[in-house]
């Protein structure tokens, strides 16, 4: 192991990520330097149990939810690129972005943002967050601090605030509605410091 | 036949007065001054003409990069992320008021918004946390000549290089074979002389002598790691029937405080070197050693603890409360076991300063025997002792918060941060509590306030 002198010719694809995801090169190299530590028996690929080794995300009530939103469905190892790419989503948005039709949604924009979050509630990817998935978030913030009543009056009235075509679920379309006026931007973001 | 004969001669003889050119010296400016506990100041002025080669060569390196136009990688002191100290609460009800429609009061009720924290937390954590950062070694901001702590190295000009080559021979090739001499005579010393002692009948000479000799083998180790010492309101030292506490951060800490005080030394037997010296130690002075099976059993040891403790006669007792090493920058949760026992607690406060040699023994990492050699090729380790007035559990107060009281006064002094992370964490898992702990503060938000409105 030992200590490893990093430099942007050991990360694959850097110069690529650096366009990508918008982080400077600086910030990549940390970013590396994180993923590295994370990475344990040195393999170059990130598990799940990895992430174990964080104690404040054990200690965090959706940090499984935070782990599995960075391995694609079926996947069940992590490399760099993809690890770099889940965390673009919390980079600041950029002030002077133009809006080319043609370019991809960047990842750090609102929109960005929401889909992360979106994401979190919404386990099974079907585009909705239905009743059963907004009760299971409620229970992972709350756990055994209030019973089954009160989650299920809160998820209720959350349900009834935001579900506009009353499908009992709550759609990406309408979860973006709700948080029309939400600072997302200054919500969602994670600031480098230098 | 003579010509080929006496230029070997020549060497041999040349051989035999260099050594023993060298071993006065060792004797003389060493071994003689640790015997009786005084010092040249040696290592002092060693350590002020390296400090002034390392600021020129940090400089070189700034101007180096940038001649270059490149971005110099700055070593993170503390954070690489901008975390806001708010709480909980706080933030929510700050993401919610910037969404709601509705006014303040009404607004503490679940809002999809919410998750917002939680996970912004969690992705925070996954990019740079509090604990891990503790047990990894510290970054520093200058480049103390050992590549081992450097990152830059690709800035550094014919000069610096030279310098570093310099210095990579005096330390592996003058500094690391007198320092291992030193070691082994030291070691050496103390297995034997603290089997001698311990032919005595116990009386006062016998503890007279034994507190010399440990003294004297101490003294000789700490000149073995090159350690410059300084020592702090030393009218606090621990005497006979305390407790001495300290934090820890590498098996030196044990050399550093022993080689100004007398201590009983508390530990498990191992078997090897180390078993070695543990029981011929043992038989000098009573020291507490623990067989492995008796360690688990925590009755057991707090009996022999305070048992201890009681006799007056018998040296104050060194624990190292966080169980584990910890990379100098943090103080972590001190275990409660040596504070249940009522004895009076005596801190101590140790602080390594890490521009000459990064102390810390990341057990994960390296090994002992890989971690002494690295610590005996470094330049010197620099350290400042502090002893704290004493401190007793007061009424009403239990275990755990006297150990509390007693890890902030030891950090405040030491400069370090005082953390509520159990040091258990390198290697275990997040107690589930806090984890509810979360779980609790968000609950009462939401629940709280239904509570109260069922009531009006």
């Amino acid at each position: 192991m030992g200590s490893n002198s990093s430099s942007m010719n050991n990360i694959p694809n850097a110069e690529q990520l650096v366009q990508e995801t918008g982080f400077s090169a600086a910030h990549i190299l940390r970013l590396y330097e994180r993923f590295q530590f994370l990475d344990k028996d040195d393999t170059g690929q990130l598990r799940p149990e990895d992430f174990g080794a964080v104690r404040e995300l054990a200690m965090n009530p959706i940090g499984d939810r935070i782990i599995s939103a960075f391995f694609s469905p079926g996947q069940e190892t992590l490399d760099f690129a993809s690890f770099v790419r889940v965390l673009a989503h919390f980079r600041p948005a950029d002030s002077n972005r133009t809006r080319d039709g043609a370019q991809p949604e960047p990842a750090n924009s609102s929109m960005g943002k929401l889909k992360f979050a979106f994401q979190l509630y919404d386990q099974d990817r079907d585009g909705k967050i239905s009743r059963a998935e907004l009760l299971q978030v409620l229970r992972a913030m709350l756990g055994m601090q209030v019973t089954e009543e009160q989650l299920q009056s809160i998820a209720e009235r959350a349900i009834q605030e935001a579900d506009f075509d009353q499908d009992d679920a709550i759609s990406f379309d309408e979860f973006r509605k709700s948080l029309e006026k939400v600072n997302i931007d200054h919500k969602m973001s994670i600031r480098f410091l230098s | 036949m003579e010509l080929f004969f006496n230029p070997f001669d020549n060497l041999v003889c040349i051989l035999r007065i260099s050594f023993t050119v060298w071993f006065t010296l060792l004797l003389v400016f060493i071994i003689v001054p640790a015997i009786f506990g005084v010092s040249f100041g040696i290592r002092r002025l060693y350590m002020k003409t390296l400090l002034k080669i390392f600021e020129w060569a940090t400089l070189r390196i700034e101007r180096g990069a940038k001649e270059k136009n490149h971005h110099l990688y700055k070593p993170y002191s503390n954070a690489i992320i901008a975390k806001e100290p708010t709480s909980l609460e706080e933030e929510i009800k700050e993401i919610r008021r910037s969404g709601s429609n509705r006014d303040l009061d009404s607004a503490s009720e679940f809002e999809m918004s919410d998750i917002f924290y939680f996970a912004r937390r969690g992705v925070e954590s996954i990019m740079d946390d509090e604990v891990t950062k503790r047990f990894s070694a510290e970054e520093l901001e200058s480049w103390n000549l050992l590549t081992r702590s450097n990152n830059n190295f690709h800035y550094i000009s014919l000069r610096l290089t030279v310098l570093w080559g310099l210095g990579l021979l005096i330390r592996y090739g003058f500094l690391l074979p007198l320092r291992v001499t030193l070691a082994f005579t030291g070691v050496g010393l103390l297995v034997f002389l603290t089997s001698v002692v311990g032919l005595l009948p116990n009386g006062k000479i016998k503890n007279f002598l034994s507190k010399k000799v440990h003294l004297m083998c101490y003294r000789i180790c700490v000149r073995a790691l090159t350690a410059i010492i300084t020592y702090h309101d030393s009218e606090n030292k621990p005497k006979n029937g305390g407790i001495c506490v300290a934090n820890h951060t590498s098996p030196i800490d044990v050399i550093i405080l022993a080689s100004d005080g007398c201590y009983a030394m508390v530990g498990q037997i191992h078997g090897g070197l180390m078993g070695v010296i543990q029981r011929s130690m043992v038989k000098a002075c009573p020291h507490v050693w623990f067989e492995r099976s008796e360690v688990k059993d925590r009755h057991l040891v707090a009996k022999r603890l305070s048992d201890h403790v009681e006799d007056k006669s018998k040296l104050p007792i060194l624990i190292f409360p966080e169980g584990t090493c910890i990379n100098n920058t943090s103080v972590m949760m001190f275990k409660k076991g040596s504070f249940e026992i009522g004895a009076t607690v005596y801190p101590v406060a140790i602080k390594y300063d890490p521009r000459f040699g990064d102390a810390f023994w990341n057990s994960s990492k390296f090994g002992m025997v890989n971690y002494l050699l690295r610590m005996m090729s470094s330049w010197a380790i620099v350290c400042s002792v502090w002893y704290l007035p004493p401190m007793s559990r007061e009424e009403g107060e239990d275990a755990v918060q006297f150990a509390n009281r007693v890890k902030a006064a030891i950090a405040r002094q030491g400069g370090l941060v005082d953390l509520l992370w159990d040091g258990g964490l390198k290697r275990g898992k997040v107690k589930d509590t806090f984890k509810e702990e979360q779980q609790k503060l968000y609950s009462k938000m939401l629940v709280g306030t239904q509570e109260d409105r069922s009531r009006s």
